[in-house]
């Protein structure tokens, strides 16, 4: 099989952000990045099914600027065959403009399954696999948290709220994967030496005119301090009162 | 004058509350860009057009309703292609969505289709001259953007609860059509869509959200949880990743970075510490309660209401008060 995955380097979420000068995007200074977490277990998928399918390759594919290639290592340290690098001087917002880029590269490599995450948690819009899947005219599963592929057809299971879909798709297919399919696997030392040697091919991106732009960013009102009712049981009587008469929630 | 779509979901042909609010919000956007008209499609099994009819309550002057037999459970290229078709052809200045498993399935793809861009998880929107401006959580909430969409139509999916579904009487016109493609040659396929467990209330629409985590220390107490959520009548269950990783509960409900984005009137967090990436998925609700033994457990900074203490004590003691409390209503 014939593999390709998009992968995307954003921070670490467990910071407090702080907004750069120009009000329209985040400082950067002292956030560390790393490859999204939806995108580790898209590459996990693809080198598990590589394993079950002799004469596969896996290719990363990730759109930004040079920093993303040490994104782009470390899926091949975890055993990705090759990258490849869009190379633009920043990540757009607009989901549509990167998937215009991605599909470009896509459209000429014969792939079998293209995988994406469901989401990054930055943008936090989960827009570019399912676009890019139209873009190609490929069927498209989203959020899958179960797969299974034999005989040119997969099965896979969504979560939805509070309820699961099961579903069935034909090959070629762009899939975009929940947490819950799997677990990344860490690269070992003989995958981190190994990758340095794999090819990471680097190409300018085609970005287009993008329709939504940031206009201003801004940190969330903090919640209003809280308060705590009580101890034990003994509080119960007071937060029901609460809950009927200040928050009108009962 | 502009008029704008609203895209209803259903579920085991109902017509889903989320749908309310996209027509609702539809209707609110309508009225922005001066007396639009909104025009609600819906898809489902025979007899869904039926119960759409309601749609014109919430706004709607057109429902649209494509009804099919195979269209129980959704089908992503039959709602993509006929949607599509639809804004397509009605010249829309927006469309509106969901921002749920199905939203976020659907909309990016109609939005591809239509050569425009999209923007999911919105909280709000307005019009300024030729531009929608929206507001829009980044980096798991802890940012939030306002974006300028420039491209027409605007692709919009809201985020569930932010607009309350609001009466407000139009024609309603209930007009039947085609899936724009044969739903057998369909490439994917919804072969079963499995309900979480008895009834429960879908995690999107619930009012109130009872929640539990490790604090409950095994599977078979989740029962406490879900007493407390049937208590209230109106509530549904979610979890924390600790408990989902260790299946005591299905990870459909999960709440969280990667799992559900809620945003109820109640979130009463059970036995949860609050990590930062349970927090990034309910952090929006509009009352927050917390109950845990610790007193410096992170929840404590974003609850409203908290109560120090063992959940084994006081989970029954509250799911009785709220059972008493809502007998005198
Ligand atoms: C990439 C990534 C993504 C993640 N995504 C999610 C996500 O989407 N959703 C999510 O929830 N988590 C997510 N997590 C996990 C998250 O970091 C926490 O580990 C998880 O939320 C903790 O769950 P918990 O609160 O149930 O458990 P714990 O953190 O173990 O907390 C249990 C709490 O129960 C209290 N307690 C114990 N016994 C009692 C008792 N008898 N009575 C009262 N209180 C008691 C304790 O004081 C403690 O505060 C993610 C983590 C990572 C790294
Ligand atoms: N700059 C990028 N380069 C490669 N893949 C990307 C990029 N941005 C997003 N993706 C892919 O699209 C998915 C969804 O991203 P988003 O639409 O931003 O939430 C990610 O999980 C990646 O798989």
């Amino acid at each position: 099989m014939k593999i390709a995955v998009c992968i995307k380097r954003v921070p670490d979420m467990d910071v407090r952000f702080k907004i750069g000068s120009d009000n329209a995007s985040i400082d950067e200074t002292g956030l560390k990045f790393d490859i999204n977490d939806f995108d580790a277990w898209a590459v996990e998928a693809a080198l598990q099914l590589k394993e079950k399918n002799a004469g596969s390759d896996v290719t990363v594919i990730s759109l930004g600027p040079d920093v993303v290639q040490e994104t782009i290592r470390k899926a091949l340290s975890m055993g990705a065959d090759k990258g490849v690098q869009l190379k633009a001087d920043r990540v757009p917002f607009d989901g549509l403009t990167i998937a215009k880029a991605l599909s470009e590269e896509l459209k000429a490599g014969a792939y079998d399954l293209i995988l994406f995450g469901k989401m990054s948690p930055d943008s936090s819009n989960g827009a570019v696999g399912p676009m890019t899947a139209e873009l190609l005219g490929f069927p498209c599963v989203t959020a899958i948290s179960s797969l299974e592929i034999t005989n040119g057809k997969g099965t896979a299971k969504r979560e939805l709220e509070g309820a699961q879909e099961f579903v069935e798709f034909s090959l070629p297919a762009v899939l975009t994967v929940d947490e819950g399919l799997n677990a990344a696997r860490y690269p070992s030392l003989k995958g981190i030496m190994a990758a340095k040697k794999k090819p990471l091919e680097v190409k300018p991106a085609q970005i287009s005119n993008p329709q939504v732009r940031v206009r201003k960013l801004e940190l969330p009102p903090e919640r209003k301090a809280g308060r705590i009712v009580g101890e034990g049981a003994a509080a119960v009587p007071e937060l029901v009162q609460l809950l009927q008469t200040e928050a009108k929630v009962l | 004058m502009a008029n704008v779509f609203a895209f209803v979901e259903s579920r085991a042909g109902e017509v889903r509350k989320v749908g309310l609010e996209a027509v609702t919000a539809a209707r609110q956007l309508a009225d922005k860009l001066g007396a639009g008209e909104v025009h609600a499609l819906i898809l489902g099994p025979p007899g869904i057009a039926e119960k759409a009819r309601q749609l014109g309550q919430y706004g709607a002057d057109l429902v649209i309703a494509v009804e099919h037999a195979a269209l129980t459970n959704y089908s992503p290229e039959v709602a993509t292609a006929t949607a599509a078709e639809r804004i397509k052809s009605g010249g829309y200045r927006a469309a509106i969505f969901s921002t749920t498993a199905q939203g976020r399935d659907l909309a990016p793809r109609v939005a591809a289709r239509l050569g425009v861009s999209v923007v999911t998880d919105v909280l709000s929107f307005d019009v300024e001259g030729d531009l929608l401006v929206v507001r829009h959580p980044m980096n798991i909430g802890k940012v939030i953007a306002t974006l300028e969409i420039s491209g027409s139509p605007a692709v919009i999916a809201m985020r569930p609860n932010v607009i309350s579904p609001a009466q407000n009487p139009k024609a309603g016109r209930v007009e039947t059509a085609q899936p724009a493609i044969d739903p057998e040659s369909a490439r994917v396929k919804v072969t079963e869509t499995r309900q979480g467990g008895g009834g429960k209330l879908d995690l999107a629409e619930a009012p109130v959200i009872v929640a539990g985590g490790r604090g409950l220390k095994a599977k078979e107490n989740f029962k406490l949880v879900e007493d407390l959520a049937s208590a209230f009548g109106n509530a549904a269950v979610g979890a924390t990743r600790a408990v989902t990783d260790d299946g005591w509960r299905p990870h459909s409900d999960q709440i969280g970075q990667t799992g559900r984005l809620v945003s109820p009137e109640l979130y009463v967090a059970v036995g949860i510490s609050g990590a930062v990436q349970h927090l990034a998925g309910m952090r929006t609700s509009k009352t927050i309660v917390a109950i845990n033994k610790d007193k410096d457990a992170p929840i404590f900074k974003v609850a409203d209401y908290g109560i120090v203490g063992d959940v084994f004590e006081v989970v029954p003691a509250l799911t009785e008060a709220v059972r008493e409390a809502r007998k005198h209503h």
